[in-house]
């Protein structure tokens, strides 16, 4: 592991990237390009989620979609037959958050290994994208608002000002709100990780039978992750739900689970920014993708993922780190007295 | 009576169902341990075969029984040999690299092929018992079936070759030792679980229409009744199929198509939570 990616320097910095960003781009941006990087960052926070939970908690989850399908869905919902938006945000959050803790209890407590918790997590995805999608009929309803089925929901009324039903935030507002719940995820994310509920998450990963010989429920802590990626989830599927005012059931499809594995395989497996800079850059092919014939977009991930998986299986980020590492290394080899003058460096290099 | 033996036939129709879009999977995962999430689109890489040679003026008989497996089979080796091989051992790896896979065959489908529905139509008419009309190709789903599963245990137990497989499953190393190529025999596994993919997937072109995202649908299904069915191959594969199959088809006999599937799926979690080994972790132990 890069000694600076475990570094706070490394979270100050990205957290300062990304307040520059969260200010220069809507001065810069038109419109429309302001809203195609509002997507991204939704996206982001989705990729965040799983490199939380996959990347730290172990817990390889192929139905991340699920939480943000049901982010999406139930923000809908709610603000369609509440009004005000305040309520239906937290709900979006919570709701993903309840039901991530309930499918974790069942996979963790029942003690199930890694495929078997593919298996469900897949399993409980298709579960909700058939029910979704067969809800057409004109009797599905909940309150107010239609389920729509595979129609999706259009018209979703989007978020104003707490209190004040009829102050919509604009898009530049809505940009700048996903970018403020980007970075506060991230930073507590952090935060939590290095904290020794964290640690003792990490622990887990490497090595539960340890973990449970020094006293700790392994499956609660695993549990309480899981748990707080999907809240994370859901609130990327609210802002998704938000972006286009429509929600539709491919939320809940394998391709966008995909997506979201790819999305960290790409940016690299145990890192937070990773999984960032991956989804950008999937998002942004995928978008340049469609507009041309030549190649089918199942193609070019198909063929990312492959070759990631084969070649790259640490991701761009790490290795990108590794490179740095050890032309660092070599630097530092070449020039004698930097050696000499800090022990640390000697250790660096014996490790 | 008559409605009896109909639900009775539609109940193993969706048992033989669920062995035949499973037994590629029970194969290559059983024995090999290696999780293949392009399952999937094997089926339709052997349903696009026997469209193909259909349309070339082949019988359909043949088509589906001979050239779908064939033809998947030769994928099968090829593409164990590019990127299979590298990843055994690494379960989740495997997974993520076969899910690549998978996109990358329907993507590459789709450019060749379009993103249209083609079909074969389903030989064999219909005859009716009593008031009802059944298709006489149900009855020939559930005679492969049969078929299969036990043409898979005579493989397995009394020729030398389902000896040498199991032998070299359990010890690679000792079978090294007594002359056998392990690769050689990991490759063959492979080759024959494609095979059984695509023959899958010939027989269900008649029934579902072929399209590149077919294999979707099954995979799901195949992942579970494999899991499901737990460590013996063909044991668990028929309990696992017989289990969901039964429950899937009362419960679409009772209510919707949808939440047929939705019973199944929600068996199969609620059956993971009580047997965490699969059916064949606390039940028939030490069969095939």
């Amino acid at each position: 592991m890069n000694r600076f990616a475990q570094s706070w320097h490394s979270a100050a910095l990205s957290l300062a990237v990304g307040a520059v960003l969260l200010f220069a781009l809507p001065g810069l941006l038109d419109e429309y390009t302001l809203l195609q990087v509002t997507i991204y960052a939704v996206m982001s926070i989705l990729a965040v989620s799983l490199a939380f939970i996959w990347g730290f908690g172990g817990i390889l989850c192929f139905g991340q979609a699920a939480f943000f399908g049901l982010g999406a869905y139930t923000y809908a919902l709610a603000v369609m037959n509440l009004g005000d938006s305040t309520l239906p945000f937290l709900m979006a959050i919570a709701l993903p958050a309840l039901f991530a803790a309930l499918l974790g209890y069942v996979i963790f407590y029942g003690r199930l290994s890694d495929v078997y918790m593919g298996v469900i997590t897949l399993t409980v995805t298709l579960i909700l994208f058939n029910l979704v999608n067969s809800t057409a009929g004109p009797e599905w309803r909940i309150g107010d608002a239609p389920l729509g089925g595979f129609n999706g929901i259009p018209g979703i009324p989007t978020l104003n000002v707490p209190g004040r039903p009829d102050e919509l935030l604009s898009p530049g507002a809505l940009f700048t709100l996903t970018g403020v719940c980007l970075l506060v995820v991230y930073g507590l994310l952090r935060w939590l990780i290095a904290s020794k509920i964290g640690r003792v998450i990490v622990a887990a990963k490497e090595n539960e039978q340890r973990v449970l010989l020094l006293g700790y429920d392994a499956r609660a802590y695993k549990l309480f992750c899981f748990t707080v990626g999907g809240a994370i989830a859901g609130l990327a599927g609210c802002l998704f739900a938000n972006w286009g005012a429509f929600t539709s059931p491919t939320v809940f499809g394998l391709a966008q689970s995909a997506q979201i594995i790819i999305w960290v395989i790409v940016g690299g497996l145990g890192t937070l920014v990773g999984p960032v800079v991956g989804c950008v850059l999937i998002q942004w092919l995928t978008t340049h993708i469609g507009t041309q014939q030549t190649f089918n977009a199942n193609l070019v991930l198909g063929a990312i993922l492959l070759g990631f998986v084969l070649m790259v299986p640490r991701g761009l980020l790490p290795s990108l780190g590794d490179l740095v590492d050890a032309g660092l290394r070599r630097w530092r080899q070449r020039s004698p007295r930097a050696a000499a003058a800090t022990p640390a460096t000697a250790e660096e290099t014996a490790a | 009576m008559d409605l009896a033996v109909v639900v009775l036939i539609q109940v193993l129709y969706a048992v033989a169902g669920l062995v035949i879009v499973s037994a590629g999977l029970a194969v290559i995962f059983g024995m090999m341990k290696v999780i293949n999430l392009a399952h999937g689109e094997f089926m339709m890489l052997g349903a696009y075969a026997t469209l193909g040679a259909h349309q070339l003026g082949l019988n359909l008989w043949l088509a589906m029984l001979v050239v779908a497996p064939l033809a998947v089979g030769a994928v099968g080796v090829l593409l164990e040999r590019l990127v299979v091989r590298r990843l055994y051992g690494r379960m989740v790896d495997t997974m993520l690299a076969t899910w690549g896979l998978s996109l990358l065959l329907v993507g590459i489908v789709t450019s060749v092929m379009g993103n249209t529905t083609a079909g074969v139509s389903a030989p064999l008419g219909s005859f009716a018992v009593g008031a009802y009309s059944v298709s006489g190709y149900t009855l020939v789903i559930i005679a492969v079936a049969v078929v299969l599963a036990l043409t898979i245990r005579w493989v397995l137990l009394r020729t030398p070759w389902g000896l040498i497989a199991r032998g070299t499953m359990q010890k690679p190393e000792m079978a090294n030792a007594l002359g056998i190529h392990p690769g050689r025999v990991y490759a063959t596994t492979f080759a024959v679980g494609a095979a059984l993919s695509g023959l899958a997937g010939g027989l269900l072109a008649p029934l579902t229409g072929v399209v590149p995202t077919m294999g979707g649908a099954f995979v799901a299904k195949a992942f579970i009744t494999v899991i499901g069915g737990g460590p013996a191959i063909l044991a668990g594969l028929v309990g696992a199929s017989s289990l969901f199959g039964a429950i899937n088809q009362l419960a679409t006999f009772l209510t919707t198509p949808v939440l047929g599937e939705v019973a199944l799926l929600l068996a199969a979690i609620v059956m993971l939570r009580l047997l965490p080994q699969g059916i064949t972790g606390r039940f028939f132990k030490g069969s095939l």
